[in-house]
């Protein structure tokens, strides 16, 4: 795998502020990688400083071996991006808009009817090609503006929320676009929505306050979740007692709480100690006392709770108690 | 080359698919013409020349003029496009030129539709076309010169109102320095070589020679200056307020 985005120490300052602190990472070809961050904590800069709109106060981007200080055209050129809020000419209509974006890329008359028709395909665009962008919903100039990103096959390309303002089904569609693109290019895209992160990307970073508080795979980051491997126990209301008792004579398990009840029926979930696979002695435990429960599952831990956990911590904020309320042996 | 035409195509095209390109030149061509037929009493003058037309184009520049530039910079901060346009592939300096370049030819549109003064003129007496000519072009450059400044105003705020009226206070400025109450604001506390130096550097003493026809080469070099120097800030307030 070759590496197409490279960033070393990269800091952005603004007065006295500081945006993006000493930040590193790299992402290869194929990669879909989830930049992650509370508001403000320094991913649209981050983003901004990639694509040469603004210009660090410390470290280096390169984009496909070039300093995006030193050679911004060559840069420019190999990225598609879609800035934050898809700001895009009202006045315009999508497929002016589209040509204009292929003649200041400078693609020959094929390449752009090529690159045309493939993103408003992708996109579905087709009916509103000729209306001017301004008139459209928010999902359509969204979509436009995805387009505009994709248009020239950009071999790195760079989202900034790309589906916030889409329904439930342009979200999938664009998610299997990104799963279709991944392949061949390498993708970031910013996201607050962490399904999403599970969804589609290969690779996930979490900054807060400008600082890099962790880059990992989404299944890993998964596992650092408190809840990592605990057991959920779907059980009457009338077994709860019991149960919780037999949970909590175990060593393994450090503390049970009751997370959800609908109805009669309660949902405990068993906190793992270390976060180690406990089904085994659970099960064990319950079936010895003759507890009957109605389902029961491993938790893999919840991306919102590490997100929260990581984040907290750095922003100063006290880290917020995991979810539900503790049943005894806290 | 090829990238700033691409950008002033789409910012002239961008004119003609709003209201205000209309608006502008009505407005443009009723006040020019009322002010040479009423104001300068051009018929009772009995003489075949446009110098009374073209003696009010400063005036007119000073508000109108503003207001084409300064959606420029202003309308593209507020809209968050200028992220979009400065992440393709064309620099700040082709763009701030494409977009100069976009609104002077837009100017030029509006002052070649007062044709029919011309035509009125050659009709009723036989006028020097070439003072004629040159009085157009000279026209146009004060008009360039009031854009240039209208547009480096424009890219220093999202407000395009404020864009509007800081326009049109720098472009009085520019346009009165030669007048006694500017000169005698700097005389009080400036040394004599400032002060003619700043008479040097107005629009208006500049272009009272060329309305009556005569295009000295140092005319058009000044003004053609007064857009280099505005443009080369504007690509500099732009640079520096990205972040903003």
């Amino acid at each position: 795998m070759t590496k197409l985005l490279d960033i070393k120490g990269l800091t952005k300052r603004f007065g006295p502020i500081t945006a993006v602190d000493d930040v590193s990472f790299s992402v290869d070809r194929g990669e879909v990688l989830g930049f992650l961050g509370p508001n403000g904590a320094g991913k649209s800069t981050t983003m901004k400083i990639v694509t040469g709109f603004l210009s660090p106060t410390e470290g280096s981007v390169e984009v496909c071996g070039h300093d995006v200080a030193r050679e911004p055209m060559a840069i420019k050129r190999r990225i598609g991006y879609l800035p934050e809020g898809a700001p895009l000419y009202g006045d315009m209509t999508p497929m002016a808009l589209l040509q204009f974006v292929c003649k200041l890329r400078r693609l020959s008359a094929d390449d752009t009817r090529r690159g045309i028709e493939y993103a408003v395909e992708k996109l579905h665009i087709s009916n509103v090609l000729y209306q001017p962008i301004e008139t459209l919903s928010k999902g359509y100039k969204r979509r436009v503006g995805l387009a505009q990103a994709i248009v020239h096959d950009p071999e790195v390309l760079i989202l900034d929320e790309p589906t916030d303002g889409l329904d439930p089904n342009q979200k999938h569609e664009v998610r299997e676009l990104l799963t279709e693109m991944a392949g061949k290019k390498a993708v970031i895209i910013s996201t607050h929505i962490l399904e999403e992160v599970e969804a589609v990307c290969s690779r996930a970073i979490i900054i807060a306050k400008g600082k890099l508080v962790a880059d990992q795979d989404p299944l890993t980051l998964q596992s650092r979740s408190r809840l990592h491997n605990a057991i959920g126990i779907r059980l009457p209301m009338a077994q709860v007692e019991a149960c919780t008792a037999v949970l909590n004579g175990l060593e393994q398990v450090t503390a049970v709480q009751t997370s959800a009840q609908v109805r009669d029926t309660v949902e405990l979930l068993a906190v793992s100690a270390n976060g180690l696979e406990i089904l085994d002695p659970v099960r064990a435990a319950i079936d010895a006392k003759g507890i009957h429960v109605n389902e029961i599952f491993v938790e893999r831990g919840r991306l919102e709770d590490v997100f929260r956990d990581l984040t907290f911590e750095v922003e100063g904020l006290k880290a917020r108690p995991i979810v539900g309320s503790e049943v005894g042996n806290a | 080359m090829h990238s700033i035409w691409i950008v002033s195509r789409r910012e002239l095209s961008a004119y003609f698919t709003s209201p205000l390109a209309y608006i502008f030149i009505v407005i443009f061509l009723a006040l020019a013409g009322g002010l040479t037929f009423f104001f300068g009493a051009w018929l009772d003058r009995g003489q075949a020349d446009l110098q009374v037309f073209f003696i009010y184009h400063p005036y007119l520049y000073l508000f109108l003029i503003p207001a084409v530039g300064m959606r420029l910079w202003a309308e593209e901060r507020k809209s968050g496009t200028i992220e979009f346009l400065l992440t393709l592939p064309v620099s700040t300096g082709q763009i701030v030129l494409g977009k100069f370049l976009a609104a002077w030819i837009f100017a030029g549109i509006a002052l070649a539709l007062t044709f029919p003064m011309w035509l009125t003129v050659n009709y009723l007496g036989a006028p020097d076309n070439g003072i004629i000519l040159a009085a157009y072009i000279g026209s146009w450059l004060v008009a360039g010169g009031f854009l240039a400044l209208s547009s480096c105003v424009s890219a220093m705020t999202k407000n395009q109102v404020v864009a509007f009226v800081l326009a049109s206070a720098v472009c009085f400025v520019f346009m009165m320095s030669g007048v006694e109450i500017i000169q005698s604001f700097f005389r009080a506390w400036t040394p004599q070589v400032f002060v003619e130096s700043v008479a040097e550097l107005s629009f208006l003493t500049n272009f009272t020679e060329i309305a009556r026809g005569v295009l000295d080469i140092r005319d058009i070099v000044f003004f053609l200056s007064v857009i280099g120097v505005a443009l080369f800030v504007n690509t500099a307030i732009v640079e520096a307020k990205k972040g903003v």
